[in-house]
């Protein structure tokens, strides 16, 4: 049995929402480069939505944000791994990408080179992307001041 | 919150669950419109446990998250719950009488038929499907049988079953409209016989 990787939950929670944001083409293109494995499709990618919940008011109570369509898909490596991919959109080879990304950031001898070409490089441009939109968020800000009238007499 | 699943012995289901369902639910539905026939379910997957081809079959396209399915003790807790409840999303249930499928292998002990539930008079169809994996479903003693579905007389010989099944089976459908449905599957074949499908007396 191969050894796996003792996988990190918050670290495992981080790649996979990389994986799932990304853009598709980048996913994918990222995972050909890397020369990925041979991988046994479990489930094969499927379509459907979640409803996404969020948290508003004073005290926080919960309530449904609304529906959104994401394509999951599990996979298995010849070495053992099992890499499940949940992303957004329609795309199935997106999802199917996805799940071999994790499957091979799950192994000791896979994880270095996976996580430097592929997860590193999406989490930078993530970063740049958000920078650019809160750049242009921040140019239409407009500052009110309130204006001092002058008293009668 | 449920708890995580152990993904690690995990086998596939269908490869296409909408293409492999519709037609798995044709063979299913003809099965059981014509009790006695034999059908053949296959699957490419290897189902854990050994149940069966049919029996994982049966299971991947009726089985959902409004089914409580019930596995028989040996069954409960392994590989195949796992199976189930990952691509079907079913409830697994302990309580025999809250199921909506029961699965048995029935080489151990049969479980008490009275135990499921028989349907109630509002909804008779909520029932318990009962599927008994079996070692073969020809070579056994033959069964006559008659009823809805069989033009005169139809002939089974499943292997495996303990010899008061027929009577208790008989006892426990006596009260039409309540009853048991049956699927007796081994390997990738299946028969299927609703509660109104009647065994009769040999030599009668």
């Amino acid at each position: 049995m191969i050894e796996s990787k003792l996988v990190d939950t918050r670290q495992r929670q981080e790649w996979m929402s990389i994986l799932a944001k990304a853009q598709p083409n980048r996913v994918i293109d990222l995972l050909r480069g890397l020369n990925p494995p041979q991988a046994e499709v479990l489930r094969s990618p499927e379509i459907g939505m979640v409803m996404v919940r969020g948290r508003a008011g004073s005290d926080g109570g919960a309530f449904n944000l609304g529906e959104m369509t994401v394509t999951r898909c599990v996979v298995r490596l010849e070495t053992g791994e099992t890499g499940v991919g949940y992303v957004a959109g329609r795309n199935k080879q997106h999802a199917q990408a996805a799940a071999i990304i994790d499957a091979m950031l799950q192994s000791s001898d896979l994880f270095d080179r996976v996580q430097s070409k592929v997860i590193a490089p999406l989490k930078a441009e993530k970063a740049d992307q958000m920078e650019i939109a809160a750049l242009k968020a921040a140019a239409t800000k407009v500052d009110f001041y309130t204006m001092v009238r002058d008293r009668q007499g | 919150m449920t708890t995580a699943l152990d993904l690690s012995n995990l086998r596939p289901g269908f490869h296409d669950p909408v293409k492999e369902g519709q037609a798995a639910f044709r063979v299913i539905l003809d099965a059981m419109s014509n009790p006695g026939s034999l059908k053949s379910l296959s699957l490419a997957a290897q189902v854990p446990e050994d149940v069966g081809s049919a029996a994982g079959a049966v299971l991947l396209t009726l089985a959902d998250m409004d089914t409580p399915v019930w596995l028989k003790p040996p069954l409960a807790g392994g590989d195949l719950s796992i199976w189930l409840r990952f691509h079907c999303n079913c409830p697994l249930t302990l309580d025999p009488s809250a199921a909506a499928f029961a699965l048995a292998k029935a080489a151990e002990a049969l479980p008490d038929l009275n135990q499921f539930n028989l349907g109630d008079a509002k909804y008779p169809d909520r029932a318990t499907t009962l599927i008994l994996v079996l070692p073969a479903l020809t070579g056994g003693e033959t069964v006559r049988l008659q009823g809805p579905g069989i033009e005169t007389q139809a002939e089974i010989a499943p292997c495996g079953l303990p010899s008061d099944f027929w009577s208790v089976r008989t006892e426990v459908n006596s009260k039409f409209q309540f009853g048991i449905d049956l699927m007796l599957c081994a390997g990738d074949e299946i028969i299927c016989l609703p509660r109104t499908t009647r065994t009769l007396e040999q030599g009668s």
